[in-house]
């Protein structure tokens, strides 16, 4: 054990395994006419030759097994090599062609580990955080909370309520699905509600904001009166007119 | 440990150059070995501040495309023996540098030099980008004005997103504020933002105010950093954010005007 540390930390490392994610291109086949799929293969290749010189490619062969259609992977692998594409993988096989695939030194991959991976990635990408929400309304609303100022030139957006402990300047820009709470003082715009929340409200230490909306209706610092300027206020909506008023109720 | 400096403000034309001269400067006299780089590439202004514009050879986008080696292309200034300029090109632009070239330079720096001081090009784009990308400190250079104010606000927020440390979730840059062209006189005109006006809406913790001088366009127009003009009220205020930023405890001398500067002076200690 001691020898071979020792022989370890003398010899410079020679290689390390690393994980490491690749965007490759799957054929996904719908037909075990091997004719047919060499014609429209060559097709979508005359479309980007150069694309596809060399293009490593996985073959999905999930459609057609639902169906319970059987393929001649060898067949197949030579059309797509003869292609000039190289295949790295396939997916979706029954046990028959894994072993084939396997025969031809060509990697199996599982039908889940890549796709579903894939298509979260993809739905993370595209389809921002609101919409995951419309999707589960009555999932759990999360408080985004910020202690960090927001400079000029920010933009935060939640899901939720928003409350931010710092400065946000002007320039900037903060966005709540649910309400805003600022305990420092609001220089920048601040929209509460804005998927339509009209019960949202915006709560600060200190307005001096340049724009203030609840589910899109809204003041800018030149209509907002002097009398609630630099003071603790709270905004709310009442028949499509902006409220403002001091949070401490003097009765 | 090195430590990398990244002089900053978004706004062009507020003092980045002869702050980074002077504090890079300010570091090497306290006995560090320092170098400073000048990012501007196209509008190459730091090898006339620190007066070594004669001596330029090789620049930093040689040392990027590896057609200079780093120690061909570093100036020794002819002031102080630990201190190394590394000029900008002037004749390609901004598109010269890229992310992985600058970062190499700065690790070969690293090795050698205890501080590393980054005079940032102005605007927000990839120069100035790529100057406080690696920083561990930032001085934010602002004038008491309030577009200047607004843009090191902006440029606050891009050090606390786009930085390499605020990609990597590290612990972020220190920022600290420098208050340059400061005129107590017309702060009391009400012709200028205060100390306490630029503190509220930057939120930052002052390392220095640096009055409003003649000293710094002599000391530009003749290639000698400010600091090394003790007489100077701009000189010694730079000296005092080099101390200060090396921890020492000094008070604030040029924000309220010279009356009361000198009854402190006579008067006080």
């Amino acid at each position: 054990m001691s020898i071979d540390s020792q022989k370890k930390t003398n010899m410079q490392s020679a290689l390390e395994f690393k994980s490491s994610t690749f965007s490759v291109p799957v054929l996904v086949l719908s037909s075990v006419d091997l004719i047919l799929i060499e014609q429209q293969l060559q097709e979508k290749i005359n479309l980007a030759p150069e694309f596809f010189r060399n293009s490593p490619v996985v073959l999905d062969l999930q459609e057609i097994n639902k169906h319970g259609y059987d393929i001649d992977v060898t067949a197949l692998t030579d059309i797509i090599r003869k292609a000039g594409l190289l295949p790295i993988g396939m997916r979706g096989g029954n046990i028959q062609q894994n072993k084939q695939a396997l025969e031809l030194l060509i990697p199996v991959y599982s039908i889940h580990s890549g796709s579903e991976l894939a298509e979260n990635k993809k739905q993370k990408k595209i389809t921002p955080a609101p919409k995951q929400k419309a999707d589960s309304d009555t999932s759990v609303i999360t408080t985004t909370l910020i202690t960090q100022p927001i400079r000029s030139g920010q933009r935060i957006y939640a899901e939720g309520d928003l409350v931010i402990l710092a400065q946000v300047s002007a320039g900037s820009e903060i966005m709540a699905e649910g309400n805003i709470h600022v305990y420092n003082t609001l220089r920048g715009r601040a929209m509460a509600g804005v998927r339509g929340n009209t019960e949202a409200r915006i709560f600060c230490f200190d307005l001096q904001a340049e724009l203030i909306s609840i589910a899109g209706n809204y003041k800018v610092s030149e209509d907002l009166d002097e009398t609630v300027r630099n003071k603790p206020v709270q905004i709310y909506l009442q028949e499509q007119a902006l409220i403002i008023k001091d949070i401490v109720q003097h009765n | 440990m090195a430590r990398i400096i990244v002089v900053t403000s978004g706004k062009g034309g507020v003092g980045k150059t002869t702050t980074s001269a002077a504090i890079a400067m300010g570091l090497a006299k306290k006995g560090h070995k320092t170098a400073v780089i000048d990012f501007d590439v196209g509008l190459r202004n730091l090898d006339l501040i620190m007066g070594c514009e004669r001596r330029v050879v090789y620049d930093f986008v040689n040392v990027i495309n590896q057609e200079a080696t780093l120690n061909q292309a570093l100036i020794r200034d002819k002031n102080c023996n630990l201190l190394y300029i590394l000029p900008a090109s002037q004749t390609r632009d901004k598109d010269a540098l890229s992310l992985e070239g600058v970062g190499r330079v700065l690790d070969e720096l690293k090795k050698d030099f205890k501080y590393i001081v980054c005079d940032s090009p102005a605007g927000i784009e990839k120069g100035a980008h790529l100057a406080m990308y690696f920083a561990d400190d930032a001085f934010v250079v602002t004038n008491p004005e309030v577009s200047s104010v607004r843009d090191s606000d902006r440029m606050l927020g891009i050090l606390a997103s786009k930085s390499r440390r605020a990609e990597l979730s590290e612990e972020p840059i220190k920022e600290y504020l420098l208050l340059t062209r400061y005129s107590p006189d017309r702060v009391k005109l009400g012709e200028m933002l205060s100390v306490d006006d630029v503190q509220e809406i930057l939120s930052l913790h002052l390392l220095g105010v640096i009055p409003e001088s003649k000293s710094v366009l002599n000391a530009s127009n003749s290639g000698t950093p400010v600091i090394l003009d003790e007489k100077s009220d701009a000189g010694q205020a730079y000296a005092d954010i080099v101390a200060r930023y090396l921890g020492e405890n000094r008070p604030h001398r040029f924000i309220d005007d010279k009356k009361g500067f000198f009854r402190n002076f006579f008067g006080g200690k």
